[in-house]
């Protein structure tokens, strides 16, 4: 701030340099954040916004850890390439337990673990279900994972929480022996809530399970793909048609092709 | 009260009351009991009252979050507490930081450090900068800017999950306020001092100073962490005016003379 008696170049001089240390400060600082941001291999508590809106929310105050009756959730020390200060869990440490009254995401007051995203509809009231949480996917390594070698593990499938559901075993015929099956577990990819429970107890050395976070592991078809079998689907494809058909450059490329123009050539 | 305990009376109720507060978040995460449940940024009070950092949320509405009625309420209840009531007393009642920053002030007046030549003379406007760039720079990246590298968030963190790389920005800090600027952090960067320092000055509690009882010693400026509010000390009469006063009542206790007192800003002037 000006003194009085400053000269008014005085006061121009420390507003240039104001600003000048402030651009100075603010890449400094716009790095750090980015630094923050980029460590996306984080699993979030159950509910979790999107990364980029979740970053916009969360007030780093702990409710969610505090809440977590199984002591799953911790907040991000610094360098360690989470967002300093953010809620994520290790499954390998400790799994998420799926606790049915999600006390992570009901202590939430920011919006960053939202209740509308492990909820779902039942008789018109909208209930908690946790088995809609999305905190990740678990990817089995086949490399590594022994039953896919033909021995008999299936812990995996056994700590689900959706056995069955969210894991299946795959009968195959073990192609080395000839005579013996191999139960392979297989992840569906639609049901699993990430919680890690599998990776959690895997046996091997390091886990040949992992849960990864959504928007690694998941892969996104667009809209050029359409599935011909599925009613829903087929849909869409009808409400593509229209504009497709009607575009002016279809029209444009016809009247083209039927221009006398073509065979003048 | 002996002297000289009474001229760290207020001193050691703010160590009082930063210490019960962070004390009541250990309790609350560790579940023994919940009074005070959350941090600096968020907490409920009861487990019913909600509490929040006015900065921190408008932060997050550069951010582009929705926010919810909790954390509005929340801001609203410390906002206006701070600016109508009590002034500018989270620096120095209730955040953490503050302890190691006056704990890096009082080594550097003890071991007098920095007093002989090369007086570095930061301007104590870099805050007010420091708090537009949080919310600008949250706008730009959509997440809570200042949140992000806060050493308040960092410290609690470290008290009541434990950390190890966060005790290296403390540390640093603590030694940028010893080595490097006088009352450094808290008196010139901290944005939300910043943020405190520019919507306080109305608020009903204040030092006051009655100027015939002045003995000039200077004791009071040599102890206050934002030495320039003290400008009107032995000139005139009054209150301080700057919400960059923290009402730490350091110059309050340690005042020989009764020449500062804590008063309330009333509509006549100060008798
Ligand atoms: S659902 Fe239960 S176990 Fe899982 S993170 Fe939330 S509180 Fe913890
Ligand atoms: S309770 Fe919500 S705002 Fe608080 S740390 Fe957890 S996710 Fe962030
Ligand atoms: S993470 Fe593993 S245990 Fe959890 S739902 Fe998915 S497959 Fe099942
Ligand atoms: S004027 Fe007094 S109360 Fe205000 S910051 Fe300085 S020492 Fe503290």
């Amino acid at each position: 701030m000006a003194k009085p008696g400053k000269s008014r170049r005085e006061f121009i001089l420390e507003i240039v340099r104001g600003a000048g240390a402030t651009i100075v400060g603010g890449v400094i600082w716009g790095g750090i954040l980015l630094d923050n941001a980029a460590g996306s291999l984080v699993l979030r508590p159950p509910g979790a916004l999107e990364s980029d809106s979740f970053l916009a929310h969360c007030l780093k105050c702990g409710l969610c850890v505090n809440a977590c009756p199984y002591s799953t959730l911790r907040l991000a020390d610094v360098g360690n390439g989470l967002a300093n200060g953010t809620p994520h869990f290790e499954p390998r440490g400790i799994a998420c337990e799926m606790c049915e009254d999600i006390p992570c995401t009901v202590a939430c007051p920011s919006g960053a673990l939202d209740l509308g995203l492990v909820s779902k509809l039942v008789d018109g009231h909208s209930r908690l279900d946790i088995n809609s949480a999305r905190m990740g996917i678990a990817k089995i390594d086949t490399d590594n994972c022994i039953a896919y070698w033909g021995l008999s593990c299936d812990v995996c499938y056994r700590v689900c929480p959706l056995m069955d559901v969210a894991i299946e075993l795959e009968y195959v015929r073990n192609e080395r022996t000839g005579v013996h099956a191999e139960l392979r577990p297989v992840v569906n990819g639609d049901a699993c809530t990430g919680c890690g429970k599998c990776e959690h107890a895997c046996v091997t050395e390091e886990a040949s399970i992992i849960v990864l976070p959504l928007e690694i592991a998941a892969g996104k078809v667009g809209s050029s793909y359409i599935k011909g079998w599925d009613v829903e689907d087929e849909r869409r494809m009808k409400e593509l048609d229209k504009p497709v058909t009607s575009s002016e450059a279809a029209e444009k490329t016809l009247d083209y092709l039927n221009t006398d123009d073509l065979f003048d050539e | 009260m002996s002297k000289s305990l009474s001229s760290y009376r207020y001193l050691l109720l703010r160590r009082l009351t930063q210490t019960v507060i962070l004390v009541l978040f250990v309790l609350a995460s560790s579940k023994v009991v919940n009074v005070l449940n959350g941090d600096f940024s968020f907490a409920l009070f009861l487990d019913k009252l909600p509490l929040a950092d006015p900065y921190a949320v408008l932060q997050m509405f550069f951010a582009g979050a929705k926010i919810t009625i909790d954390v509005l309420i929340g801001a609203g209840i410390v906002f206006f507490f701070y600016a109508l009531l009590a002034g500018r007393v989270f620096c120095s009642w209730v955040c953490p930081v503050n302890m190691v920053t006056d704990l890096a002030g009082f080594l550097r007046r003890k071991w007098k450090i920095g007093e002989s030549g090369g007086s570095r003379n930061w301007p104590r406007s870099i805050r007010y900068w420091a708090f537009a760039l949080g919310l600008i720079l949250s706008l730009v990246f959509g997440m809570t800017a200042f949140e992000m590298i806060s050493p308040i968030g960092i410290f609690h963190r470290g008290i009541i999950y434990g950390m190890e790389l966060g005790w290296f920005v403390i540390v640093g800090l603590f030694l940028f306020d010893l080595l490097v600027l006088k009352n450094g952090f808290c008196g010139h960067i901290c944005p939300l001092g910043g943020f405190y320092s520019a919507t306080t000055r109305f608020s009903l509690l204040r030092v006051r100073h009655i100027k015939d009882a002045c003995t000039l010693c200077m004791l009071c400026k040599d102890v206050c962490p934002e030495k320039q509010v003290l400008h009107l000390v032995g000139k005139k009469d009054g209150i301080v005016e700057s919400g960059e006063c923290t009402n730490c009542g350091r110059c309050v206790e340690v005042c020989d003379d009764d020449s500062l007192k804590f008063g309330i800003r009333s509509s006549k002037k100060f008798k």
